[in-house]
């Protein structure tokens, strides 16, 4: 029997009855910002904020996508966006000119997507045949081992250095690694990966997908196949995550095995289970705030006489409070928060009758 | 390849529904299935008896391919299936019931059913949300109808009582066209009134739709049959009609029991 569960985001709604949620006042608010952000935020917190915590959201969407509607916690997501990155690395332009190809970036992004959401695939068709615990550690593995291949390879990949100087491209007289137009672009991207997510889960095959989440026997049994669904969730998820591995590298002007480690791929699960795994926007959330800690408790714990280093022990420890209060995340947090409200506001009003 | 269209051309003729070939089934040490060989008409429907642990709900399994057979050979309509997974064998035609009530508890009833005639569509990978007159969507609404859930449509499954998610175990199996059903006790846990509303709509499936049914309570099972198979110990012990199965005394003995001694 699949009971609903809670935390999950279970009820899709009927395709039939179109219960479209309606959007709340805070969301609207929240979009607004984000559009004008430039015209009010420093270029600091515009890319070094506000880029990266979208860039880290979006690919923590792609994990939120599979753990949330397909039930498989994978831990690959980070290395497709990193493979993505490196890929635009060797396609197109880098300080290595040895290695990198130089195709013009109209080329080599979509390629560089392309290989991406094949090894992605890929990853899936390996995992998918396993459940629960066995398909994080499997994505796991295939993390740590593409992270020490990165670090070995030094033909293509680059080796421990890794590739530096891979810039952003420049056309139409922009140059797209210039503040305004760097965050814009992440903004882009993290909208369409967001608003692909949602309209998915509510596609048949978001449906299907969320069927097999719940009971992939049953779902054989209607005549889907469940192993070739999930491996096309795993392309979908790629998808998402691989553009913004490009960004991220766009970001940093380099990618090296540090951007793939075992590190960043555990820091995009805290982000997605933070934020709150029930749905699309709480990976976005969780990035924010883990992009807050990363850049402030620094300076917070420098001040306080302790060592920088220890801003990974707040992220833990921040990771720790939220699994243990509100295993939902900080959506789940302020879930309860309004549903609590909206009962009052009905005792209220029911007592005054 | 000729063999293949050879397979499909016979299978709309004269060709068994099903066909089973010394079907055996281990878990381990243990037999749950031995040796069944079990032939069964296009239209036929049959009920299968059999005390717990008779092997009845395993036989299913096989049948579907929700468990592979350890050995034997399973035609459907003619088709060898032994080896198909369980999906392949339900876009054949074959569909089945659970048990254990196996629905989707955080989705509407409709949205359960819809899932079920998508599984047996070609848009089950399908990006574009159905609209509002979406053929699959009608002809989830029209089963909804048929097993009289109208009334709770809309509602969470898991909201239910348990007699609706019984009906709709059956609606699920409905989905499509079907050309083979199996029944897993339908009506385990329902009320008298449930039971008779049940026998109504097995008896007003189309003629051509044969089907077997493993059920306990007789008064649902003899009346929506025409033969049946009796199940021991993994084997097949006995078949007839149902008025043989009911007089024959070492039936009685062995799973009527007192009640009918």
């Amino acid at each position: 029997m699949a009971a609903a569960r809670p935390g999950f985001a279970s009820a899709t709604g009927a395709p039939a009855t179109d219960r479209e949620a309606a959007v709340p006042p805070a969301a609207w608010i929240g979009a607004l910002v984000l559009l004008f952000l430039p015209a009010i935020a420093s270029d600091f917190f515009l890319v070094q904020v506000f880029g990266w915590a979208l860039i880290l959201g979006t690919i923590a969407l792609s994990l939120q996508f599979l753990a949330g509607y397909g039930g498989m916690v994978s831990l690959v997501q980070m290395t497709v966006a990193g493979f993505a990155g490196y890929m635009v690395a060797i396609l197109g332009t880098s300080g290595l000119a040895q290695i990198s190809l130089g195709w013009p970036f109209w080329l080599a992004v979509p390629a560089a997507i392309l290989l991406a959401v094949l090894f992605g695939t890929l990853s899936g068709a390996l995992a998918v045949r396993t459940a629960g615990i066995y398909t994080i550690v499997i994505t796991l593995a295939i993390a740590a081992a593409f992270f020490y291949f990165t670090r070995q390879n030094e033909t293509v990949f680059g080796g421990f250095l890794g590739f530096n100087g891979v810039r952003a491209p420049v056309f139409w007289g922009i140059d797209w690694r210039s503040p305004v137009p760097f965050y814009y672009l992440c903004l882009a991207w993290a909208a369409i990966a967001w608003g692909l997510v949602v309209w998915v889960i509510r596609a048949p095959f978001g449906l299907a997908l969320q069927g097999i989440r719940d009971n992939p026997r049953r779902m054989a049994a209607l005549g889907f196949d469940v192993t070739a669904h999930r491996i096309a969730a795993y392309a979908f998820a790629a998808f998402l995550a691989a553009p913004a591995g490009i960004l991220l590298t766009w970001l940093n002007g380099q990618i090296a095995p540090g951007t793939v480690g075992i590190g960043p791929v555990i820091d995009v699960l805290v982000i997605a289970v933070v934020g709150g795994l029930g749905r699309p926007i709480g990976p976005f959330i969780g990035a924010l705030l883990y992009v807050l800690l990363r850049i402030f408790a620094l300076d917070a714990l420098v001040a306080l006489g302790l060592s920088g280093q220890r801003f990974q022990l707040l992220i833990g420890l921040g990771f720790l409070v939220t699994v243990l209060f509100s295993p939902d995340g900080i959506l789940g947090l302020w879930e309860r928060a309004r549903r609590r409200r909206a009962a009052t506001a009905a005792a209220g009003t029911a007592g005054g009758r | 390849m000729a063999t293949a269209i050879a397979e499909r051309l016979s299978a709309t003729g004269t060709v068994n529904a099903l066909e089973l070939r010394g079907v055996t089934k281990q878990f381990g040490a243990l037999v749950a299935l031995s040796d069944v060989t079990l032939s069964v008409r296009p239209g036929e429907r049959r009920a299968i008896l059999g005390s717990n642990g008779a092997g009845k709900t395993t036989l299913l399994n096989c049948i579907t391919g929700d468990f592979p057979a350890s050995s034997g050979t399973i035609r459907f309509f003619g088709e060898d299936v032994t080896r198909f997974p369980a999906h392949e064998r339900i876009r054949r035609g074959l569909r089945r019931t659970y048990q254990i009530s196996l629905l989707f508890g955080g989705l509407s009833v409709l949205d359960n059913v819809y899932l079920a005639c998508l599984g047996v569509s070609r848009g089950r990978f399908s990006l574009l949300r159905p609209k509002r007159d979406d053929a699959l969507l009608e002809s989830a609404r029209t089963l909804v109808h048929a097993v009289h859930l109208d009334a709770v449509a809309e509602r969470r499954v898991a909201e239910l009582a348990h007699g609706q998610q019984r009906q709709l175990e059956v609606a699920l199996a409905l989905a499509g066209a079907p050309r083979f059903l199996l029944f897993d006790e339908p009506a385990a846990g329902l009320s008298p009134a449930e039971r008779s509303d049940l026998v109504a709509i097995l008896n007003g499936l189309p003629a051509h739709m044969g089907f077997i049914i493993i059920e306990h309570d007789m008064d649902v099972a003899l009346r929506v049959v025409e033969s049946v198979t009796l199940m021991h110990e993994g084997r097949i012990f006995k078949e007839g009609t149902p008025e043989e199965i009911e007089a024959d005394p070492e039936v009685q003995e062995l799973y009527l029991g007192h009640g009918h001694g």
